[in-house]
């Protein structure tokens, strides 16, 4: 499977809708995505990964990477995550301190801190 | 002799296919169906790991995936072409964000319990093995 992006505004936030495999094939497209939202002042992002089928290293680099890029801005990037497997990837390497982790696309549309 | 071998250009497109193989001859062999996201996972990391080895070193070749099914483990050995050691990325891959090769290592250290990672004069080699289950029963 392919990865699939769209992306919609909700208030002064972008969500990002992710499906399909997120891998070192995939994750350019991903970074190009984000890259082109911060480039054209949207800084403020919620990436949801519930249509993630698969995630690895080079996935969690580029979602690093972003939170980077908006963070110049003085922006935020959220996640929207339930599932376990992808869940478990973050815990691995430490960045679930790293991401604030939402459950629902409108929690992490509507969270301020 | 490998139960299965595998082997493919060092391109990032083939990445997936080793990783499907890898698990459908994981699950034949036995490995619990509890395990096989993580093997699956495991070695799409080290192969993820072995192309850019490659590529950010400029280097054609090939990654090899051998998968051997032995008496009560399943081993997958990863082997690359890159040379020895990791060359320092030259620019850092066009546009490449920074940390993965450091992110792909954490993620099948965290995984993995019996694992090996060796480098010789070709290029390196990963080694990691899971558990079959006694039971199991090839279909």
């Amino acid at each position: 499977m392919d990865l699939s992006l769209s992306t919609r505004s909700v208030g002064d936030r972008t969500v990002v809708e992710v499906g399909g495999e997120i891998d070192v094939y995939t994750a350019p497209k991903l970074r190009e995505q984000l890259v082109e939202l911060v480039n054209d002042g949207k800084y403020h992002l919620v990436v949801d990964m519930e249509g993630v089928d698969f995630l690895d290293s080079t996935g969690l680099g580029v979602l690093v990477g972003g939170l980077k890029r908006v963070r110049a801005h003085e922006g935020s990037l959220r996640l929207v995550c339930n599932q376990e497997r992808i869940l478990k990837i973050f815990r691995i390497t430490g960045l679930t301190k790293v991401f604030p982790i939402h459950t629902s696309v409108d929690d992490a549309v509507s969270a301020t801190d | 002799m490998a139960t299965v071998e595998l082997r493919f250009s060092a391109l990032p497109e083939h990445v997936r296919t080793a990783r499907l193989v890898a698990a459908a001859v994981a699950r034949r062999a036995g490995v619990d169906e509890s395990v096989l996201d993580e093997v699956r996972l495991a070695v799409g990391e080290a192969c993820s790991r072995a192309v850019g080895l490659h590529q950010r070193g400029g280097i054609g070749g090939a990654v090899r995936v051998a998968l051997t099914d032995q008496e009560k483990r399943f081993l997958i050995e990863v082997e690359d072409e890159a040379g020895p050691a990791a060359v320092p990325a030259s620019g850092a891959a066009a546009g490449a964000d920074p940390d993965e090769d450091t992110l792909g290592l954490a993620v099948i250290t965290g995984l993995v319990e019996d694992l090996e990672v060796t480098n010789g004069a070709g290029g390196g080699l990963i080694r990691m093995s899971w558990p079959v289950s006694a039971d199991a029963v090839a279909v």
